[in-house]
């Protein structure tokens, strides 16, 4: 098992013939994912050739969820038309749409998280302006390579994309049940709390490791919730201690305003719950690392 | 992208919201000229984006054209907590009956829109709501249904506001939200919220901000940034869609990935603690790109500003692969040769994941004296700051 994505999930693409909904349709085809299918309303009954594989082009996601018997939808759709491509897959009620979609404003990424609650939280939504999810040896959904590590015990949540990748390749000998970058955007659908739930609950998950970043206070709340809920080992890591205050650094939710959002008051946040902190990617390798020979 | 007090003025006085009237100066003679439209008392306010204007002497009262013009003479110039004023804006004064607060802001915890509404305007909220929070309403609005004149009338009932002003102040959430929405802003304040003398409700501040993902639906809101206030490197990296952000220490940061990135800057601090305190010198995130042209654009920027003495290179190879960043980091560097800007100072390098093998054979046969490879983000950053420190 793994989180969210295995491999029985049935994958469509929403934006499969943009450039980089075909070039990453490519990657997580090569990287074993069952891509059933693709939406785009202009080029629907048509097909995409894959490297020889024929990937269907449905109008959108409700006819080939109905189709394909898809439960997963990775959206590559521009900004412009990404609060209306995520609206179709929570109308649709796919159970996981993946936004990887990069630059959406935030009054739409607003509005379709409350659109979604408003229809009962069917879909979960993971981004936007994330990496995706890995199951490593099973699936993959999103952008996350394929190649760096394969299955293991470590579950891995974190707002940053080549962080993620750090922290796989710097653990790449033990594996990983599932990745799942949650993106670094003001407002995303999954929560590093959705995700610490989900691998406390996963019996393959043996220790968790989580990345946050400056900004919010995200980190502070999955901290309550460690500690209340989530008994298996924690390893965290925390970027920007050495940010300074009022500059946006890269993703549009990494800011420290005032005093709240800082990467001390995080890491304090996540000690006090019992979660080792590392001061590098490299020292929270090490941590992760004396966890699991603990085990 | 934060706007000034006089833009947020202007904003509102385009949305129909009642402000008062006015104009924006860079002079004393077109603060005079603005003074002598608007007629009697004026008031010179300093436009710089940063609090307590007021008790820096930033914000003067003036009668008549005259003194306008000499107020105007003192303050701009003027330094407010390191911020030198360029504009001010005149208006008309008002005579303050009460002061009220209401804003529309992002809340990002919950996931959703936020109206914070205080009968105790005029000073700054958090105090209002840490002394006397039963003073201070908090409503989520939810973004699918918005302000309407119900949940306007709700706010105002529950916030308390005078019923004598009840029905302005109605008025004014309902086109305050549309503003908010239509301008894709994350934080419309508006602080006062003021009832003057003759009974009406005007909005005498405004503190707004828009969101930058929303630029493509705003081709207004690129007039509003002003140049003059962004760093000069921060305005040419800018240009070249880079993400670029100036620091103030000595070690020049190129990596792909906002959260690579950041933690790169941590490790280059830790490092330079013991290496005469170095710092880093800028965030740079290239994205997953990573061309020879858009590392030869992020070296230009990086090393362009004089306070860099060694660059740190640090790229993870997801997709990009390490091969096409060491090419690039070549082909950069002869760019820059031919551009007339040979670079002088030493590189760093860290390359890891995708081809990583293949990309430090690359940088190692060309045999470059000023590119140095460590393999370890760790041992790199070290190496950097000690050049850094070696360089001074």
């Amino acid at each position: 098992m793994a989180i969210w994505l295995t491999k029985d999930s049935k994958v469509i693409v929403q934006g499969v013939t943009g450039s980089e909904g075909s070039k990453h349709t490519r990657r997580m085809l090569r990287a074993g994912t069952n891509v059933v299918g693709g939406t785009n309303p202009r080029k629907a009954g048509t097909t995409v050739d894959f490297d020889g594989i024929q990937v269907p082009v449905f109008a959108g996601v409700a006819e080939a969820m109905k189709e394909t018997g898809a439960d997963v939808s990775v959206i590559f759709v521009p900004p412009a038309g990404a609060k209306a491509a995520m609206i179709e897959a929570i109308d649709a009620q796919i159970p996981l749409a993946v936004v990887i979609t990069e630059g959406i404003p935030v009054h739409d990424a607003t509005a379709a998280w409350a659109y979604n609650v408003a229809n009962g939280n069917k879909t979960r939504i993971i981004g936007p302006n994330c990496p995706g999810v890995a199951s490593p040896g099973a699936s993959n959904a999103g952008i996350i390579p394929a190649d760096i590590t394969g299955p293991g015990r470590i579950g891995l949540v974190s707002k940053s994309g080549t962080l993620t990748y750090q922290m796989m390749y710097e653990l790449r000998d033990i594996g990983f049940s599932t990745c799942v970058g949650i993106g670094g955007d003001p407002v995303i659908g999954t929560t590093h709390i959705d995700a610490l739930a989900a691998f406390q609950d996963d019996p393959e998950t043996a220790a968790i490791v989580m990345i946050g970043e400056i900004g919010g206070d995200a980190e502070e709340r999955a901290a309550e919730f460690i500690k209340a809920n989530v008994t298996k080992p924690v390893v965290g890591y925390i970027a920007g201690f050495t940010a300074p205050p009022g500059k946006t650094m890269g993703h549009a939710g990494a800011i420290i305003s005032g005093s709240s959002g800082t990467a001390d008051a995080k890491k304090v946040a996540l000690e006090a719950a019992g979660v080792k902190v590392g001061k590098t990617p490299s020292e929270t390798a090490r941590l992760m690392r004396e966890v699991i020979q603990s085990l | 992208m934060d706007l000034y007090e006089y833009q947020g003025r202007e904003l509102f006085a385009r949305h129909a919201l009642p402000v008062l009237d006015g104009g924006v100066a860079t002079t004393p003679e077109e603060a005079r000229a603005i003074a002598d439209r608007l007629g009697g008392r004026v008031v010179v306010k300093a436009q710089v984006k940063v609090g307590g204007r007021g008790k820096a002497g930033g914000v003067k009262l003036a009668e008549g054209v005259d003194e306008a013009e000499a107020r105007a003479r003192d303050i701009l110039g003027m330094d407010i907590k390191g911020h030198t004023v360029h504009k001010v804006m005149v208006t008309n004064t008002a005579d303050i009956v009460e002061e009220y607060y209401f804003s529309y802001l992002l809340d990002r915890a919950n996931r959703t829109f936020l109206c914070i509404a205080s009968v105790a305007g005029g000073m700054e909220i958090e105090q209002v709501a840490h002394e006397a929070p039963e003073k201070v309403v908090q409503q989520p609005i939810d973004a699918n249904v918005g302000v309407d004149e119900a949940t306007a009338r709700d706010i105002v009932t529950r916030a308390g506001f005078p019923a004598d002003v009840a029905d302005q102040i109605v008025e004014i959430a309902q086109k305050l939200w549309q503003t908010f929405v239509s301008e894709d802003a994350t934080l419309v304040e508006v602080n006062p919220l003021a009832k003057v003398a003759d009974g009406r409700v005007l909005l005498l501040d405004a503190k707004i901000t828009f969101d930058g993902n929303a630029g493509f639906r705003h081709p207004d809101h690129d007039a509003l940034e002003d140049a003059s206030s962004v760093d000069p490197l921060e305005q040419r990296a800018k240009e070249r869609d880079l993400n670029y952000v100036k620091l103030d220490g000595e070690v020049g940061i190129i990596g792909n990935g906002a959260g690579l990135v950041m933690s790169t800057l941590d490790v280059v601090a830790y490092a330079g603690e013991a290496h005469g305190k170095v710092r880093p010198a800028n965030f740079l995130d290239i994205g997953g790109g990573a061309s020879a042209e858009v590392m030869a654009n992020g070296l230009e920027i990086v090393l362009s500003d004089p306070a860099v003495r060694s660059v740190f290179v640090n790229v993870f190879g997801g997709i990009t692969a390490c091969d096409a960043v060491a090419n690039g980091i070549l082909q950069a560097l002869k760019l820059l040769g031919e551009r007339g800007e040979t670079v002088t100072k030493p590189l760093v390098v860290r390359l890891d994941g995708n081809n990583a093998e293949e990309g430090r054979r690359i940088l190692d046969s060309a045999g470059n004296p000023l590119v140095e490879r460590v393999d370890t983000m760790d041992g790199a950053a070290q190496r950097a700051a000690e050049l850094a420190a070696a360089g001074a």
